[in-house]
């Protein structure tokens, strides 16, 4: 019997039982410990191929960089291997559920990838003669109408290249405003629960901020709003629906008092998923809002960018965009209005805000993702996100603390306090479980009007027995938060890593690898 | 040598006209581990209640106030390489600066040791 | 819709359990004027995917691409070969379809490449420390003109007349609003820059001097001298790379004194892309990093003491600091970054310096047959992969001229300075790895018909 090939037997547990071995390697299995580039590579190892061509006499000037530099290389196999070992340490929407609150992480499509590649978009210089990109600049006319049409708003400036950057365009549209009729207001109101780049836009441009307080509701205070309206208000930064989650019911009011006080208003679209194709902000008086390209119309977030925030600009706010635009003739062609042609056709731009005409990429993508929706689906995308939010508050509520759960049914995303936790228990322990019960966490932390804020937004792109198995998921990890359970204290157990030491981090900050032998040196 | 306190929780030890100031161990305890301090440069002119130096723990900047007017005349450059002794010891070594005073009637509105003690168990 | 999990029989069943009839019922907030009753009717409805892709295709089409043709233009956006194990790593769903790493527990991937991103952009720059990036190259560029303001308080920003004139017009835009006061010129299609003016300019109001190396024109010259006056006189040297490869070959700015070196880094790994998105790269010395604006990416250790990181000093940045924050900046330019890095580690020294010559190679080769063409100048004494030539007529029109015989053909002066017409004879030519010898050849030809 001792021939017998025992492969295909039942597995049995060793002697040792469950006990978990320390491996030479310190990987675990598909968990693999990944060396820096620094640490694996060499400066004479190089993974590309280079044409070859005749020697010339230098004519750098004398300039000649002799010195090393100290760029590791990598084989093409090795380049591989290490990137994919690194991206296997990341939490994605590809992987799993990702409640992000304010930063909709919704499905990447990948037809956006593959129309964002495409040669004639993907491989046009930003300077090559007009005649020669007409389809580059249809693309971006295209998406210009349909963001106009989707806001009911005039005009929109399509260069900027994030949401903070479209608020900076925002806010210097109304500065150049305000300066065009000689009117040196100086200060912008803002809510509390405002998106921090909101506040240091406006400081960017030189206005003083001030806090708009908030109503036990959790929406703006309209009567304290127009209690602080005056002659030295230049206009008010609101985010709806609010980061709370909430729509704000006053808005028209708080535009048409803005509005007869002699200022504008900005309103912050980093939630506009929420309600795209079942309202639209120039209907509520709004003069510019920014739009998150990668939030609302499903750009990549690529780790952190790149981002794209085009702003819709109100007729009194379009006069004064920034360059370029693209201009469509009666005859279809397409122009470009740059410094060459702005004093005929845009004399009042405040002027320029980036080297070329925008995120192009994301604006293919963005335009794959609208017109794969259409005005119905996206009408359907608004709907499906607001009743996901709903469906996981009103799961949640009996188990955490909804501190707005009688202001009416939530938006896109559902808020949550850290009320009711065991002594020494917090948000953050939460979040760190909910990563162990292999979720991205909720945002956390904000907004600040909410103590231990947790703010979870589901985004229309997940299913039902998604949500289900999240609510469960959430409850029970709550459930340890509020029995005292230490080892939600010690969590995450089952990452890539543990709890990072912060502090540490930031005191003796290293920014940059450094030799070994260089690191000790500089103690 | 009487050591006052603010409301916003910063102590003033008060020598003549000059005067030694930091934040009271109750405000090291309720910002967590600080990482980072940047104290006012000598010559610098402190209005009571105006920004004076800034203290940062991983999640937050908090300003520290003047608590009353007068001129700098050192800032506790040991905060640079250590700003743990804001932790460990700030009410001692975790100094932030030393200033002259402008006008010494104005320490007749900060608390003593006493008050301040009481203020901080009634938070 | 095929991006949409939900049943109806899903929708109800939620509906139900929310204890609401309709979903309108959760829309009760929005004022009913303010609600549209349906689809927005003059847009269109939804697409399949392949009616989708064809419409895209067709738009396509209407571009001359650059790989299709003799390709020769740079001023900022430069075409490189990106190697094609690139874009696959980038579209790797945990790297394209994470977030900022806010958790770093499960976003060690995409810090270590951030700490390996700004270990590459300090060494490549010569400086010590470099953030997780910018937007681009101009925003990098107006952020550094502000970083130096915070450092020196003091308002007097001189710019060379070599920087890029888009990157000139992005800092005046911002310096309108910051108090900076601008000190700017043309420059003017000769072999000399304005160092003598810059030298000139320094004083003890300087908050910086900016200068791109190389510049607009493609020339390039020693720093060291603007440095130390700079410096002298309590001023800093800011330097703008658009070239990246360039450094390959030449000295960085870090080693000739510059205290803040920004750049554009699309050349390496990110295509031409119309223009965006690319990635700016900010690089300082490391007394200045607490006013760097941006994200920072360090190293730690995790309670079981391994090594990880973590985004840190986060204190400078909007989300704690509000309105008095470094920059608004919050998202960066993250993928980018990442195909920059990934392609700097294909490249490696030994590959960026052999990339570099032969860039360098192509440039001189192209600029001695070009400058043979009767009536055309060569501007330069010194150049890297771009060069300006002085043409004998307009260059604008003989640009469209060379894209109607399928040869695009650099940059005219005349569309960077539209007001300027000393400089509208001038003609700067990018060459770069990607054009053979025939491509050079059929430009010069066709240059040739065209001016003859």
């Amino acid at each position: 019997m001792n021939a017998l090939n025992q492969s295909g037997s039942k597995p049995e547990m060793g002697p040792s039982g469950d006990a978990k071995p320390a491996t030479f390697t310190g990987n675990r299995a598909l968990m693999l410990e990944e060396a820096l580039i620094f640490e694996i590579g060499t400066t004479d190892t190089t993974g590309v191929d280079l044409p070859e061509v005749g020697r010339v006499a230098s004519r750098l000037g004398g300039l000649e960089r002799n010195r090393t530099i100290g760029l590791p290389g990598l084989s093409e196999p090795e380049t591989v291997r290490h990137y994919t070992r690194l991206s296997r340490q990341n939490y994605a929407i590809d992987l799993g559920f990702f409640p992000l609150g304010s930063c909709t992480m919704k499905h990447n499509p990948r037809l956006n990838e593959k129309v964002a590649r495409m040669a004639g978009f993907a491989d046009v210089h930003p300077l090559q003669p007009v005649e020669t990109v007409q389809g580059a600049l249809a693309v971006i006319n295209e998406l210009a109408v349909w963001l106009i049409e989707l806001t009911g708003m005039h005009g929109v400036a399509m260069t900027p290249k994030a949401g903070a950057h479209g608020e900076l365009c925002g806010i210097l549209a109304i500065k150049a405003a305000l300066e065009a009729r000689g009117d040196p207001r100086s200060v912008i109101l803002v809510p509390e629960s405002a998106h921090g780049t909101n506040p240091a836009s406006a400081a960017f441009a030189g206005f003083s901020v001030e806090n708009i307080p908030a109503t036990s509701e959790g929406r703006v205070d309209l009567d304290a709003l127009k209690a602080r309206l005056g002659p030295d208000v230049a206009g008010v930064m609101i985010t709806n629906p609010n980061t709370c989650g909430l729509f704000e019911r006053d808005m028209k009011a708080i535009s048409d008092a803005v509005h007869a006080a002699g200022g504008y208003v900005y309103c912050d679209g980093a939630n506009f998923n929420a309600i795209v194709g079942r309202v639209r902000p120039g209907d509520l008086g709004i003069d510019a809002m920014h739009i998150n390209l990668h939030k609302t119309f499903s750009t990549p977030h690529g780790g952190g960018g790149p981002g794209s925030g085009p702003v819709v600009l109100s007729k009194a706010l379009s006069p004064f965009g920034p360059l370029p635009f693209t201009e469509r003739h009666a005859d279809g062609r397409y122009s470009l209005v740059e410094e060459e042609t702005v004093g005929e056709r845009h004399p009042r731009s405040f002027g320029r805000m980036t080297a070329f005409h925008g995120q192009m990429g994301m604006f293919t993508r963005a335009l794959s993702y609208i017109l794969s929706h259409g005005a119905d689906g996206l009408r359907q995308v608004a709907e499906d996100a607001v009743l996901n939010a709903n469906y996981i508050l009103h799961g949640l509520k009996d188990t955490l603390d909804a501190p707005f759960a009688h202001s009416g049914p939530c938006m896109h995303e559902a808020l949550f306090s850290d009320d009711g936790l065991a002594d020494g228990f917090t948000t953050l322990d939460i979040a760190k479980g909910l990563i162990d019960e292999g979720y991205h966490p909720m945002t956390v932390y904000f907004p600040l009007v909410v103590h231990g804020a947790m703010l979870i937004e589901p985004t229309e792109t997940e299913s039902k027995a998604t949500l289900d198995q999240f609510i469960g998921a959430m409850r029970s990890v709550v459930q340890r938060a509020k029995a005292g359970d230490p080892s939600l204290k010690s969590a995450p157990h089952y990452a890539p890593r543990r709890r990072l030491d912060e502090t540490q981090a930031a005191r003796k900050p290293v920014l940059v690898w450094q030799e070994p032998d260089v690191a000790v040196a500089a103690e | 040598m009487t050591r006052y306190y603010t409301e916003d929780h910063e102590w003033i030890e008060v020598d003549g006209d000059s005067a030694t100031v930091g934040i009271t161990d109750y405000a090291q305890s309720q910002l967590g581990d600080i990482v980072f301090a940047e104290v006012p440069a000598p010559g610098a002119e402190l209005k009571k209640g105006g920004d004076a130096a800034v203290v940062e723990s991983v999640k937050a900047a908090s300003d520290v106030y003047a608590p009353v007017s007068g001129t700098v005349t050192e800032g506790n450059d040991a905060l640079e390489g250590d700003p743990a002794l804001v932790n460990t010891d700030p009410e001692g070594d975790g100094w932030f600066f030393k200033l002259t005073l402008s006008d010494t009637g104005e320490l007749a509105s900060l608390m003593d040791a006493a008050a301040y003690k009481a203020f901080v168990e009634a938070l | 819709m095929r991006y949409l999990p939900l049943t109806n029989t899903d929708r109800q069943a939620m509906l139900a359990e929310i204890g609401v009839k309709s979903v309108d019922d959760l829309f009760i907030d929005v004022p009913v004027e303010a609600r549209l009753g349906g689809p927005i009717s003059s847009l269109p409805n939804h697409a399949s995917e392949m009616a989708v892709e064809r419409h895209f295709f067709d738009l396509a089409r209407k571009n001359m691409a650059a790989s299709h043709h003799p390709f020769f233009l740079g001023c900022g956006a430069y075409k490189h070969h990106v190697p094609a194990s690139v874009d696959h790593i980038i579209q790797r769903g945990e790297f394209l379809t994470a977030y900022t790493p806010y958790q770093p527990e499960i976003a060690q991937g995409t810090l270590q490449m951030l700490f390996e991103f700004q270990t590459q952009v300090a060494r490549l720059f010569g400086c010590d420390v470099a953030n997780a990036s910018m937007y681009d190259g101009s925003t990098a560029c107006w952020e550094a003109i502000g970083m130096a303001r915070r450092i020196t308080k003091r308002h007097k920003a001189i710019l060379s007349s070599g920087l890029h004139p888009h990157y000139v017009s992005v800092a005046r835009t911002m310096a309108k609003y910051t108090g900076d006061n601008l000190d700017t010129a043309l420059p003017t299609l000769s072999s000399t820059t304005d160092s003598a003016r810059l030298l000139d300019a320094i004083d003890g109001e300087t908050s910086c001097v900016v200068v791109q190396y190389p510049d607009i024109l493609g020339r390039m010259e020693d720093l060291s001298a603007i440095a130390a006056k700079a410096h002298e006189h309590g001023a800093l040297l800011i330097a703008v790379v658009t070239e990246p490869v360039a450094l390959g070959a030449i000295k960085a700015p870090g080693e000739m004194g510059a205290d803040i070196v920004v750049g554009e880094g699309q050349s390496l790994g990110v295509g031409l892309q119309f223009g965006g998105p690319y990635v700016g790269l900010f690089a300082c010395k490391e007394k200045f990093v607490r006013q760097m604006p941006g994200r920072l990416c360090g190293e730690t250790v995790d309670a079981e003491g391994k090594r990880g990181f973590v985004l840190t000093l986060s204190t400078r940045e909007q989300h704690i600091r509000r309105e008095k924050a470094t920059s608004n900046i919050c998202t960066n330019s993250g993928l980018c970054a990442l195909a920059f890095s990934i392609h700097m580690t294909l490249l490696g020294e030994k590959g960026l310096r052999g990339l570099a010559q032969v860039n360098h190679a192509l440039a001189v080769q192209a600029a001695d047959r070009l400058a043979q063409i009767p009536g055309v100048e060569l501007v330069n004494d010194s150049f890297f992969n771009e060069f300006t030539l002085r043409l004998p007529k307009e260059a604008r029109p003989v640009v469209r001229a060379l894209a109607d015989k399928q040869v695009l053909g650099g940059v005219s002066l005349g569309r960077l300075y539209p007001n300027a017409p000393e400089l509208e004879n001038g003609l700067v030519v990018a060459v770069t790895e990607t054009a053979s010898a025939e491509d050079i050849e059929t430009f010069a030809t066709a240059l040739q018909e065209i001016l003859s």
